[in-house]
This record gives structure tokens, C-alpha cells and sequence, in this order.
């Protein structure tokens, strides 16, 4: 193991690894705290929680988003949940089951000690946001009310209606602001992280751009830390927002921070299908659909026929028929795939033949419409209104989008990167989910290390390291400004024929095809054939129109889908490397005799993390093994 | 479809604004009303115009980012729904749009569309939160909250923040985003310790932040996405006199820290 | 610091509690609402003692005789109460207004409204529309300035059927009238709403009282002059 790589897990048995380690951890004087300043990029859950439980610890905070206010972070769009080992409901759930889970969805590619803290600090995530005041699902009786979710057998999942993220996210901001009305804390909204500053070896702040005036200026401090969300919009159309980016995240790549895993991209299977090409994103449905919804395609190929006539012995419920125990909730990936596979056998609904039925009418039959509006009424109407088709007539049509990424920068047990100072949170980080998430377990990664892990280790961090004091006009500074005026300059003065959006979608087609739900060796060395063509001819041929001193929205996109084209040539270089299956990485020539995910453990038991070594040069790939001592490798099995 | 948009464009804070027009062509009924201000603006940047700027982000009708005047209705025609969940099956071929910013002296028009909604932000930061330092809550189900007012507290803090109350109250008044804060809050027994300096700070700076007063037109309930009741403004209200009548003088001032 | 203003200001002693009140438009319209609950309720009382005309005219004049002399006191009490409503009722409104339209310094090129009623958008030129008649009746019918037809004093019937049967008099009456209907048609629903004690209701714009208030306190007062200018009333 490369010495780069120490995840710093502490000792001891599983169970007890986190109270040893905050035990162990420095501590840093109160009076101290206010002279050290922390640098958040990104609102969402992870960000915004990190924030606000630092600043109200006493230290110096900033927090920066590109969005106009901290509450429109993306984490808002979560629809369905939020998981907690809570066992409120007394179906068999505990800690170590939702550990257990976890790294079995993971498909056994994730750090058991952290999936450890994540179930255990589960518990006090939900006690936090309900004294925040989010407002949960009850029960009658005034307890907290529980659903399963996304293939789990227990009930563990809690949820505020369809808008759980958004609560989750409100009672963040509403934290975070309440320190920024305190004046402990500093909100700059429409500003952009462009690169991150080291001094002797560590982060020391970070060059932003203020998306308003265009000025560039920088930030200094002791720690940065980076909640700045996934990559998934490197496919161009997925269930992101528009504005999601890599920027942040592949700036401190190019200053050295590993980045882990990057071709875990998690397609999630039921999105509402593409309805032409002038889509400019996916819309999610939640996967608690797939409680009481049941997934079908005819069984001949191009039938035609609407849905309500093709009689229930032509149906074939795929799902159902091939994963008998788990059916219509089996994971994501293998639903995912299970569509990917129906539709390329010719037997897909809808445009262009890419589509599934998700129908209701037999739920319907059992609990009445009424109740199907009360469980799912919010999303029955979205559906209606992007399809303008009627749900509880007609069955819903969904295919699979990108979703999330479970890679990332690489971090330690504290959540720190390979370059000191700089901590990653949320799913910026590659930590928790392995190769696989499983549903209504990005919230609570976001929370948990945003409230109760960074609070401690950037804490541990500084009381251990002897920092300098610096400022914003050593020359590290001022070299960073430049830099980043300087490729601004450049993106302004290409004034080329093809604008920022065809790039990306063009991007976002390779990706998709050659490295989407399947992948295999030819369609992936291509793949890395054709993203530099399309890379270069981005930097020669981009029309970027107004100037750098003006809120300019497609610099800001030129600016991100730059470090896209990069950053789509490594996912396909950590795909093609990795010469297996598993989770969402679904190598074509790996799979088991029917068509499952064949892992390699005795070659591919590891994280791989790639380090940058300049630009045209191929990065360096290593290795963090992975050792499993509580959970047992198996084979994933949802029959 | 094809489209005759009218568009307001302004160069930036200080700027003169003025309607510009422009020819949407070749727009399917299955496009969003951003995904065609989408092909306007790509076709601007190929006859080498300046693109018009538009706030959007998650366009799935949740982050509140997005939000124009469409034809003089915040969010356009359709009812309890965001601008970027508009779909253009829902006006005729050949139709002549209106599209305007926000217009509130609390949201300065940064440049074409896009407004600084920020006085949201300091109206929330004023007393908008329950103080709850991380790490110190009970268990979960210690405090019961009963089915209706959990469903309460969800209805009102449905709100999305976007400011279409703002922008399609005649008074330019906030009073429907703040009332649904304070009901959010105020319905949930969390909620009830702050709940008095709750109502009287976010009050307070809303009136600082040079919003208008409500005259209960119920504009605002029309124009919102989430469709969020008037009610909320009269709990906010009657908060507002309980909190006065009964607050009393704190021993420092200190806020509460 | 933003909301360190809002955060501060909240050491609430009695005077600066007033003044806070006093200060925040939600304060400015709880003014508004009790002032104006005041006056319909004086409204109310007032059409009540106008219908006694139908009743003879001795009956009315016996009224007036009793609210001029016998409670006299308690009449000026009244007037006073009244007074202090309608002056605040302005000032409120007129500090409101501009604060109104100062939040909107830049208008939209036409905005299509969707739920405000003409009652709701015709508040504050109505309400000067009634400021005015109320202006013109006391001169009329309580300090006879206004002569349409030779003043009585202490003889209201003559004063009022001789007033009615002028037909500009009874024009400005009953338009005024219709001014009032819809001034309280949006004001006592949006009154009971503004002083929070509403109860919630799937549909808040609903009013069903306030309607009916409107409806009787318009007919009941337009009455009167329409009866005499056709001569129902002699």
C-alpha cells in the first residue's frame, strides 16, 4: 500500500473504532478556535451542516455556494428518505445491520470502518433534525413513521412526504443562517470555487470568482473543506441540476488530492424517459415508487400496443420473474440493468423504445387510488405534468439516469484527502457507498459527515498540525489568481463556432454510451480515443460570448464542462482498468453464466485512486485494499 | 410551435432595461419553458448575441432558483407550478410572450432575469431556524407530534423560497414566505420556545428588507408553486400580537444567543 | 450583520414595544383591522337607526332626540372613538400605501391578476371615495352646510326627505354606498384575517359573513335614499 494512501482507521473492534477515535482526537482550546478559519465550498446537506455545527463551535467560518442563496443546493431534490438504524419499528434493525447492508450494496468495494460510523451516527442524525424541526412522517399516535426503501427489508427509512431532502436541506440552512445571523459565520451565494491554494504542502485556502462582478479573489485559511456533490452531469443529461459541477473537486485533483473510484457512477432506474433532444435534464422519481408499483415490458418485441391492451399473460414482469425475493425492489444497479437489458432486446415502451411501465393499477385495485395519492400524489402529479399523461390510468413510463457517484476524491477515516487540510464531505467524497448506494443513504452520509464526523476531525487537524498563520497575498495566492484569469481569458478569446452546451452533450453521448450501464474493454478505448478529439476541438472551436467582469452564465458553464472533458477521460480510464463487475460498474465481459455482476476479489479487492502527474500525462493509479473482517465476501444475491 | 418572446433585458444593476424580441422556433410541446429559453439563447450565441441570463438549477420544481413574469403571471399560466415545470404544450403556435424579472425594490435586478433574492436569506437568518446545536438532541421519538400537525408543518414548509409572493403581490409584500416559516416552525412543538422572537425578528427585518405590507389580495397564494395557504399569514399575524402582548423585557441584550 | 438589527431589537420595553407595533406594517394593519372593525360596527348601528324612518317620522326625529340629548355624553364618546379610528384608519393606510409602492419601485409592463377581487384592488381609492362622502354627508345632514333644500335643524326626517328627492343627492348616496358594500365585502373578512384570530379553512378566500355584512349594510343604507327619491317615503 502506497504510504499516500494511510486511511488512518483506527483500532480496535469495529464497533467501537469511532468513540476510541474521537476519545484520541486533539482538542483545540476554546479561545483558539476563533483564530482558525474554515473554508465550506458547497451548501447542500454536508456542506451546510458542516458549517453550521463548526461555527457554532467557535471557529472563523466562510461558506461559499454558486447558487443565489445556500438553500438551493441539490441535496434539496432528494425525494424519498433518509435511512437510521433507529429499529423504531421493531422489524430486526440495529446498527450493524444497516452496516451489513450497506456494504453488501456497496457490492463489498467500500471501507467497512467508515459504513460503521455511518450506521452508528445514523441514530443521531434523525434526533437532530427532528429538534430542528423537520417535519417527519408521523404516525397517528405522534411517533415518527417509517417506510422500507430501495430493497431494504426492514423499515428504516424515514421521509417528509416526497421532499425529504428539501426538509433535510432547510433545517441545515435554516442552522447555517442562524449562524450567519449570529456573525459567526460569512455566506458568499454566487460565488465559484476555481482552484485550491497550498502552501508547504497543505490547503491553505482556496481562488473563487465572484459570479456577480467576475472579480477573482482569494480566501485563506487552515482548513478547506470541499461538499461541493457529485460528478453526474459529466453524462450531460442526468438527474443533477444544471449547475452541478466538477470544478471544485478536479481543481484540488489537479493539485494533488487522489481522486477514488471515479467510475462508480450510480444510474438510477426510475427516471421519467428522454422525450427528445432538446432535453436539458432527467427528473427522478422516487424509487419509492417501486413499493407497491410493478415493472413490465410486453414480452414480444415491438407491441405496439397501448399498455391497457396487452392482456396480463403478454406482460412480462422482469423484475418480478428474474429476483423472485426481491422482485420490483431489488437495487439499483440490477434494476437498472434489468431495463438496459429488456430495451435492448427490442421490447421497450414509449419514444424511441427506451422506456419501461411502472403500473400502479394493480396497487390501485388492492388499497384504492385514494391511497396510492396520499403515498405518492406528489409525484403522481410531477409525472403527469412532464408527460402530460395520467398515472393512475395509464402505467408511468421510466428508464434508468445517471443519479449519483459513489467515487470521488479519496479521504481518510477523518474525511481528509491526500493533501493535508483538505476534507471532503458528502458525495464529493468517495467514502461510504462502495460500488453501489443504496436508496435514502445519500442523506444520511451527507449528515452524518457533515454534523458529526468534520466537526471533530478538522478539530483533530488542527489541534495536531502547527500551522502558520498566512494570508491572501502570499505569492501562492496571487499565482492562483492568475492562473484562473488566465484560463478565463483564454476560454473568452477562442470566439470559435460551437457553443458550450454542444460540447457537453456531445461529451455526455461518449460517456453514456461507452461507459453508461455496461461497459467493455473496445467501447471504453474508444471512448478514450474520441474525449480528447472532442477536448481539443473544445479549446479551439468554443464560442464563449461577453466578457469575464459580468455575471456571465456561459463562462460559468465553459469553465465546468472544461474540467467535464477531463474528467470523463479518467472515469473511462479507472472503468477499462478495472477488469471486473461490480455494483454499477458492469464490465460486459464479466458477468456471471446469467448475466450477473462477476467480481474479481483476488485482483480488485481495493480502492483505486488516481493521482494527477501533469497535464498529457497519464495519471498514476493506486491502491487502498480493502480487508473485510465483519462482513463476509459473497456473491450479491437478490434472487 | 413557434413563438414570439419578449424579453426584458438589462445589462446589469444600474443599467436601463428595456424588451428585446426574439423569434422561438421549432419548440416542441414536450420542452420545458426553460429548455426553450434554452434554444433561444443557443441561438443566440450563434448569431453572436449576448445570450439572456436566467436563474435555474435543479429544474425539477424544488430548488426555487428559477422564476420569471411570464404573459404578467409569476411562473406563467400553469397553477402550483415553477416556471422550469412549465411545459410549452400549454400555450398555442404562434403565441406572443412577456417575460419579465421579478420586480421588488428587496430584489435589484442583477442583469436580464435574474434578481438577488438574498433578503430571503437575512429574513430566515433574523429568526427563521429552532436553535438546536448539533449533538445535543433527545431521541427522536421523545417528542410527539401529532399527525396533523406534522402534515401542517409540512404544508407550509413546502415553500421553495423562489419569491414568486413577492413578485406577484401588488405590495411587493413577503408576508406568504415568512407566514409559512413562522407556521412551519410555530406548529411543531420544537418550534415553541423561539416562537415568540421568532415571529418578531423575521417581522422585523422584513420590513427592514423595504418588503411590502399584505393587503390580502391572495395573489401570492395563486402565484405560488407549492400552493401555500393564506392561512399562514393570519397564524403569522396572530403570532405577531400574542409575541407582543406577552414578550418581556429580556434581561441583556443580547439576542439569543 | 445581517438580522443583527431584527436580533437587537428585541429588549421589548412598553414604550418601545408600542413603537415597534407602531413601526412594522403588520403592526400598521392590526391598526388598520381593529380601526376599521370599529367603524363597521358604528356602520351597523347607524343603518339600524336609519331604517327607523320607515317607522314614521315622528319615531325617527324621537331618535335623534335621544342620541342629541338624552345620551349626549355617550355621543361624544362615540364621536371621539371615531375620530381616533378614522385618523389612524388614514394615516395607517397612507404610511402603508407608500410603503407599498415604494417595495414595487419598477412596475411590470401588465400583470395579469389571478386572485385579487375589484373589492381587494379598489381598497384605498374607495376608501377615499368614502372618506369624501362621509365628508359631504356631515355637511349635509349634520351641520346643514350643504343645502340641497332649506335646512331644519332638529327635524331630520324633513332634512332627509327633502335631501333624497334632490336626485344628485341620492346619486352620490348610493354610489358611495356601493363603495362601502365592497370596502367591507374585503375589509371585515381581511380584517379578522389580519388580527390572526381565523381559524385555518381549505379555502381562506371564502367569506361568507363578510359578504352577508356587505350585502345587508349596502341595501340597508341605500334604502333610504332610493325610497324617497321614488317616493315610497313621503
Amino acid at each position: 500500500m502506497s504510504a499516500r494512501l494511510d486511511a488512518r482507521i483506527p483500532g480496535g473492534p469495529i464497533a467501537e473504532k469511532w468513540d476510541r477515535h474521537k476519545f484520541e482526537m486533539k482538542l483545540v482550546n476554546p479561545a483558539n478556535k476563533r483564530k482558525h478559519t474554515i473554508l465550506v465550498v458547497g451548501s447542500g446537506l454536508a456542506g451546510a451542516s458542516a458549517a453550521a455545527s463548526r461555527a457554532a463551535l467557535g471557529y472563523q467560518g466562510k461558506c461559499f455556494c454558486f447558487q443565489d442563496s445556500p438553500r438551493r443546493a441539490h441535496s434539496i431534490a432528494a425525494q424519498g428518505g433518509i435511512n437510521a438504524a433507529k429499529n423504531y419499528q421493531n422489524d430486526g434493525d440495529s446498527v450493524y445491520r444497516l452496516f451489513y447492508d450497506t456494504v453488501k450494496g456497496g457490492d463489498f468495494r467500500s471501507r467497512e470502518a467508515n459504513v460503521y460510523r455511518l450506521a452508528q451516527t445514523s441514530l443521531n442524525i434523525i434526533d437532530q433534525c427532528v429538534a430542528q424541526g423537520v417535519p417527519f412522517a408521523r404516525e397517528y399516535g405522534g411517533l415518527l413513521a417509517n417506510r422500507s426503501f430501495g430493497g431494504a427489508q426492514v423499515s428504516r427509512t424515514f421521509y417528509a412526504r416526497g421532499q425529504t431532502g428539501q426538509q433535510l436541506l432547510l433545517g441545515a440552512y435554516q442552522a447555517l443562517e442562524r449562524q450567519v445571523g449570529l456573525g459567526h459565520l460569512r455566506m458568499y451565494p454566487r460565488t465559484e470555487m476555481l482552484d485550491l491554494v497550498l502552501i508547504d504542502g497543505r490547503a491553505r485556502g482556496i481562488v473563487v470568482r465572484d459570479l456577480v462582478t467576475g472579480e477573482v479573489t482569494s480566501h485563506a485559511a487552515d482548513v478547506v473543506v470541499l461538499a461541493t456533490g457529485g460528478y453526474g452531469n459529466v453524462f450531460y443529461l442526468s438527474t443533477n441540476a444544471k449547475g452541478s459541477n466538477c470544478t471544485a473537486i478536479w481543481r484540488a485533483y489537479k493539485r494533488g488530492a487522489g481522486f477514488a473510484n471515479p467510475c462508480f457512477t450510480q444510474i438510477h432506474p426510475t427516471c421519467i424517459p428522454q422525450s427528445g433532444e432538446h432535453q436539458s435534464k432527467l427528473t427522478l422519481m422516487s424509487e419509492s415508487l417501486r413499493n407497491d408499483g410493478r415493472v413490465w415490458v410486453p414480452k414480444q418485441k415491438g407491441d405496439a400496443r397501448p399498455p391497457n391492451q396487452i392482456p396480463e399473460a403478454e406482460r412480462d414482469y422482469y423484475l418480478e420473474r428474474k429476483y423472485p425475493s426481491f422482485g420490483n425492489l431489488s437495487p439499483r444497479d440490477i434494476a437498472s440493468r434489468a431495463a438496459k437489458e429488456v430495451c435492448d432486446e427490442g421490447r421497450g415502451v414509449g419514444p424511441g423504445g427506451r422506456g419501461v411501465y411502472l403500473d400502479f393499477a394493480d396497487a390501485i385495485k388492492r388499497l384504492g387510488e385514494h391511497t396510492i395519492r396520499e403515498r405518492y400524489g406528489n409525484l403522481f402529479e410531477m409525472y403527469e405534468r412532464i408527460t402530460a399523461e395520467n398515472p393512475y390510468r395509464v402505467p408511468m413510463r421510466i428508464y434508468p439516469a445517471v443519479h449519483y457517484t459513489m467515487g470521488g476524491l479519496w479521504v481518510d477515516y477523518n474525511l481528509m484527502s491526500t493533501i493535508p487540510g483538505l476534507h471532503v464531505a458528502g458525495e464529493a467524497n468517495f467514502s461510504d457507498h462502495g460500488a453501489n448506494r443504496l436508496g435514502a443513504s445519500a442523506l444520511m452520509q451527507g449528515l452524518a459527515d457533515g454534523y458529526f464526523v468534520i466537526p471533530y476531525t478538522v478539530g483533530d487537524y488542527i489541534g495536531s498540525t502547527k500551522l502558520e498563520r498566512v494570508d491572501a497575498s502570499h505569492p501562492a495566492f496571487t499565482d492562483a489568481e492568475r492562473a484562473v484569469s488566465e484560463r478565463t481569458a483564454t476560454l473568452l478569446a477562442i470566439e470559435g463556432k460551437r457553443t458550450v452546451d454542444s460540447f457537453h452533450r456531445e461529451l455526455g453521448k461518449v460517456m453514456w454510451d461507452y461507459c453508461g450501464m455496461a461497459r467493455n474493454e473496445t467501447g471504453l478505448t474508444h471512448a478514450l480515443e474520441i474525449i480528447p478529439q472532442i477536448r481539443d476541438e473544445f479549446w479551439r472551436n468554443v464560442d464563449v460570448p461577453g466578457s469575464a467582469a459580468e455575471l456571465n452564465q456561459a463562462l460559468e458553464k465553459a469553465g465546468r464542462v472544461a474540467d467535464f472533458l477531463e474528467l470523463g477521460e479518467l472515469i473511462c480510464r479507472d472503468a477499462l482498468e478495472r477488469r471486473e463487475s461490480c455494483g454499477a460498474h458492469f464490465r460486459e465481459e464479466f458477468e456471471t453464466p446469467d448475466g450477473e455482476a462477476l467480481r474479481d476479489d483476488a485482483h480488485f479487492s481495493h480502492v483505486a485512486v488516481w493521482q494527477y502527474r501533469g497535464e498529457n500525462q497519464t495519471p498514476e493509479r493506486l491502491e487502498e485494499p480493502l480487508e473485510f473482517e465483519n462482513v463476509h465476501l459473497s456473491q450479491r444475491s437478490y434472487k | 410551435m413557434k413563438f414570439t418572446l419578449h424579453v426584458w433585458r438589462q445589462a446589469g444593476p444600474t443599467a436601463a432595461g428595456a424588451f428585446s424580441t426574439y423569434e422561438a422556433t421549432d419548440i416542441s410541446g414536450d420542452m420545458s419553458f426553460l429548455e426553450m429559453m434554452d434554444a433561444v439563447n443557443e441561438s443566440l450565441i450563434e448569431r453572436g448575441e449576448q445570450p439572456v441570463a436566467f436563474d435555474h438549477d435543479c429544474r425539477e420544481g424544488i430548488c426555487g432558483m428559477c422564476g420569471m413574469m411570464i404573459n404578467g403571471i409569476a411562473h406563467g399560466p400553469m397553477r402550483a407550478t415553477a416556471t422550469c415545470q412549465l411545459f410549452m404544450r400549454h400555450f398555442t403556435d404562434g403565441d406572443a410572450i412577456y417575460i419579465e424579472p421579478w420586480r421588488a425594490r428587496a430584489f435589484p435586478v442583477i442583469k436580464d432575469l435574474v434578481v438577488d433574492r438574498s433578503a430571503f436569506d437575512r429574513v430566515i437568518a433574523a429568526g427563521g431556524y429552532i436553535t438546536a446545536p448539533t449533538g445535543g438532541a433527545r431521541d427522536a421519538n421523545t417528542i410527539l407530534v401529532s399527525k396533523s400537525d406534522a402534515d401542517d408543518a409540512m404544508d407550509a414548509a413546502a415553500c421553495i423560497g423562489c419569491g414568486a409572493c413577492v413578485a406577484a403581490c401588488p405590495n411587493g409584500s413577503a408576508s406568504l414566505f415568512a407566514g409559512a416559516k413562522i407556521a412551519h416552525l410555530g406548529v411543531l412543538p420544537q418550534g415553541q420556545a423561539e416562537r415568540r422572537q421568532r415571529v418578531l425578528r423575521m417581522i422585523a427585518q422584513m420590513d427592514e428588507e423595504a418588503f411590502g405590507g399584505c393587503t390580502w389580495h391572495g395573489e401570492c397564494h395563486e402565484a405560488c408553486p407549492k400552493a401555500i395557504s393564506l392561512d399562514v399569514i393570519a397564524r403569522m399575524n396572530g403570532d405577531y400580537l400574542r409575541a407582543l402582548w406577552t414578550t418581556h423585557e429580556e434581561k441583556q441584550e443580547q439576542g439569543a444567543g | 450583520m445581517a438580522g443583527s438589527r431584527a436580533q437587537a431589537s428585541l429588549g421589548v420595553g412598553r414604550v418601545h414595544r408600542a413603537r415597534l407595533f407602531w413601526q412594522s406594517t403588520v403592526g400598521k394593519k392590526i391598526v388598520m383591522s381593529v380601526t376599521g372593525l370599529i367603524m363597521v360596527g358604528f356602520v351597523l348601528l347607524h343603518m339600524i337607526g336609519n331604517l327607523q324612518l320607515f317607522e314614521s317620522a315622528a319615531r325617527l326625529n324621537a331618535y335623534s332626540h335621544f342620541l342629541h340629548h338624552t345620551i349626549n355624553e355617550l355621543l361624544w364618546l362615540v364621536r371621539i372613538v371615531l375620530l381616533v379610528s378614522v385618523v389612524l384608519h388614514i394615516v395607517a393606510a397612507a404610511q402603508l400605501t407608500r410603503i407599498d409602492r415604494a417595495a414595487r419601485p419598477v412596475g411590470y409592463r401588465k400583470q395579469d391578476r389571478q386572485a385579487a377581487t375589484v373589492a381587494s384592488r379598489s381598497m384605498r381609492w374607495g376608501g377615499v371615495a368614502i372618506a369624501l362622502f362621509v365628508i359631504f354627508h356631515l355637511l349635509h345632514l349634520t351641520t346643514g352646510t350643504i343645502q340641497p333644500v332649506p335646512y331644519a335643524p332638529g327635524d331630520v326626517y324633513a332634512n332627509v326627505v327633502g335631501g333624497f328627492r334632490v336626485w344628485w343627492v341620492t346619486l352620490i348616496y348610493v354610489l358611495a354606498m356601493i363603495a362601502l358594500g365592497l370596502h367591507i365585502f374585503h375589509g371585515a373578512w381581511s380584517s379578522i384575517r389580519t388580527l390572526g384570530v381565523s381559524r385555518p379553512r381549505p379555502e381562506p378566500t371564502r367569506r361568507p359573513v363578510a359578504t352577508l355584512l356587505a350585502v345587508v349594510l349596502w341595501a340597508g343604507f341605500s334604502i333610504v335614499p332610493l325610497a324617497v327619491f321614488f317616493g315610497w317615503v313621503r
